[in-house]
């Protein structure tokens, strides 16, 4: 088990190295001139020169890249062109929302998604099943920022029940920060939503036809225990599966999400520096998601024996 | 060479079938693509809807009624009327005729990631699964590209080359690889373990002729399905892309563009945004359901699991 543990921690290893290396490497392998591009239109070459020896692009690819992976091992993301702050502090400054949004659209989506799919198995076949699998379609066909006006404009321009964007910080009390996030989170959860319910409701229908479900039936168990308790939890797995990859759903939504509620989170910083061109902050919030889904996946991989003591190594 | 002889049976020790009785009603015989499009409604409505959508691109140069790029500062931001069915912009251009036109890019976009990342996704899961030398290193290389989440790889790329329509389909398609290449590598290592690939080879089959008449035709219909979805995910991406400014340039209308340039408005003038957007959702929705269609036609198995 230990073992396993270290080996599984170490096997994350390489994937990130792969990752640092590709996202490196995107300065190189992108047609034309990067520099260039970067410069805009108006720029004089000694702007583009300027430009290319602070991305280092004057220098042979790989003493760039260990210079830059070296100074990556000490949280160094090197400076922003446009503001010329490092962009670690950049992204320090603008985490909070974006985790915020992150970590309640992923508490709203488990408890919406978990129940309906568990539900829609129970009752495959029925009305109600049909209606969650039909919503699924739509949830992965609706883009996270078309449901993100819909509901911006029916619950917030329309009902005034919700403020319409913007973000508070927790520090000014839980009521205000939660306020803000209702709704971009519904939004951005649609998409996980439908995935995780989808997941669940196959995995569940394979569970109720096992042998020891009857029996539990059999025995005058109610159904209550039965699907949440014996049921759910041997489904459990492909779930929490489900629920680390999604993660790359929602980091990907989180971006578009904030742009259309005004939340100044890593999102929006993303947005800012793709027009501004400021491809330093663009990479480091690239690695940063990256980083944060190898290590949820690699949680998970370890949460595996907890949820289901069967699975050792 | 004269064929073998056929070897003679003796009639007498072989016993006659025993005639089964006829339980079950026979086989109604499939009537072509409308009994197969009956029994698949999503593929039907998917399809159809995709094929008005597909009309609507091709057509676009009749289907408009004011001229798309045609600027006019005296009719900014109308509401929609008689004369501009969907309203004019900020620059006083006509959203119904963007709309239109933008459904080329969106439809250009999506079938072109989806073709060019199976045949990259194809010609890597097979290296992957053949080539066990290989696997590891191909994988590890997969594995790592899969955890940058593919709308930010798509905006990295795009960070550093000039908005296109070219770029745009590349930086998306290179976002989408990893997932074609592990369908297939994993298609490939269960059909290596299938009888009739084991009695090819021992039929001294070489490798290349293997992957061609053996294993390719087998990994087609799984693939056919991922690359309806890749399809959908693209549109969706490049809508992203454009609405956050990475996308193809605001010159060219795209549904994206248009809803990017609505933006700043839509508290007050939400049918820009609108529009767009609907049709946007109606596209991507057809194309899943043509997925989720044909995933149930081709294999039956998932079909029930999902």
């Amino acid at each position: 088990m230990f073992t396993y543990v270290v080996r599984r921690i170490l096997a994350t290893i390489p994937v990130m190295v792969v990752v640092a290396l590709f996202v490196f490497s995107l300065l190189f392998i992108a047609p034309g001139d990067p520099a260039a591009v970067i410069a805009g239109d108006q720029a004089t070459p000694q702007d583009v020169e300027r430009i290319r020896q602070s991305l280092g692009l004057d220098r042979p690819f790989l003493v760039q890249f260990s210079d830059w992976a070296w100074r990556l091992l000490h949280f160094d993301l090197g400076r922003s062109i446009f503001t010329n702050l490092p962009v670690s502090t950049m992204i320090a400054q603008r985490i909070e929302p974006t985790l915020s949004l992150m970590v309640v659209t992923l508490l709203l989506s488990i408890a919406v998604a978990v129940p309906i799919g568990v539900l829609a198995a129970w009752k495959a076949g029925s009305w109600f099943d049909r209606a969650i699998m039909g919503f699924a379609v739509f949830g992965f066909s609706v883009p996270v920022f078309v449901v993100g006006y819909l509901l911006a404009y029916f619950f917030a321009l329309q009902l005034e029940w919700l403020p319409v964007q913007g973000y508070t910080s927790i520090s000014q009390g839980l009521w205000p920060w939660l306020e803000n996030l209702i709704l971009p989170s519904i939004a951005l959860g649609c998409v996980y939503i439908a995935l995780i319910a989808r997941i669940t409701r196959a995995t569940m229908l394979e569970v109720l036809q096992q042998d020891y479900i009857r029996t539990a039936r059999a025995k005058g168990l109610a159904q209550g225990p039965i699907l949440f308790i014996h049921a759910l939890k041997n489904a459990s797995v492909p779930i929490v599966t489900v629920i680390g990859i999604g993660i790359a759903l929602l980091i990907g939504g989180a971006v578009v999400t904030e742009s259309v509620f005004a939340i100044p989170g890593l999102g929006r910083l993303t947005v800012d520096a793709i027009l501004r061109r400021d491809y330093p902050v663009i990479q480091g919030v690239v690695l940063l998601f990256s980083f944060l889904y190898v290590l949820v996946n690699l949680a998970i991989d370890l949460l595996y024996t907890v949820i289901d003591p069967r699975i050792r190594y | 060479m004269s064929p073998p002889p056929a070897i003679a049976l003796p009639v007498e020790h072989v016993a006659a079938a025993p005639v089964l009785p006829d339980l079950w009603p026979p086989v109604k015989p499939l009537r072509g693509v409308m009994g197969f499009l009956r029994r698949h409604p999503t593929v039907a409505i998917g399809g159809a809807l995709l094929i008005l959508m597909v009309l609507m691109a091709v057509l676009a140069p009749y289907l408009w009624t004011v001229d798309p790029t045609t600027l006019n500062t005296s009719r900014r931001t109308r509401a929609p009327s008689d004369l501009y069915w969907f309203g004019t912009d900020m620059l006083g251009r006509d959203i119904y005729s963007r709309v239109v036109f933008g459904a080329r890019v969106s439809l250009t976009v999506g079938f072109a990631v989806a073709i060019l990342s199976s045949i990259v996704g194809l010609a890597i899961g097979l290296v992957s699964g053949m080539l066990r030398w290989a696997d590891g290193l191909i994988m590890r290389v997969m594995d790592g590209l899969m955890s940058i989440p593919p709308i930010l790889l798509a905006v990295a790329l795009m960070a550093l080359t000039r908005g296109s329509i070219g770029n745009v389909i590349m930086a998306i398609t290179i976002a989408e690889i990893p997932r074609v290449s592990r369908l297939v590598r994993g298609v490939v290592l269960s059909l290596r373990e299938q009888p009739y690939v084991d009695a090819a080879v021992a039929a001294g089959t070489r490798t290349p002729m293997l992957i061609l008449r053996h294993i390719l035709p087998n990994t087609i219909a799984p693939m056919t399905v991922q690359a309806t979805y890749i399809c959908a995910s693209a549109m969706i991406i490049e809508a992203i892309l454009s609405f956050i400014g990475a996308g193809v340039p605001p010159t060219v209308p795209s549904w994206g563009n248009i809803m990017a340039e609505g933006r700043a408005l839509w508290q007050v003038k939400p049918f820009i945004v609108f529009f767009p957007a609907v049709f946007l959702s109606i596209t991507v929705l057809a194309v899943n359901l043509l997925g989720d269609g044909m995933r149930d036609a081709l294999d039956p198995r998932l079909a029930k699991a999902l």
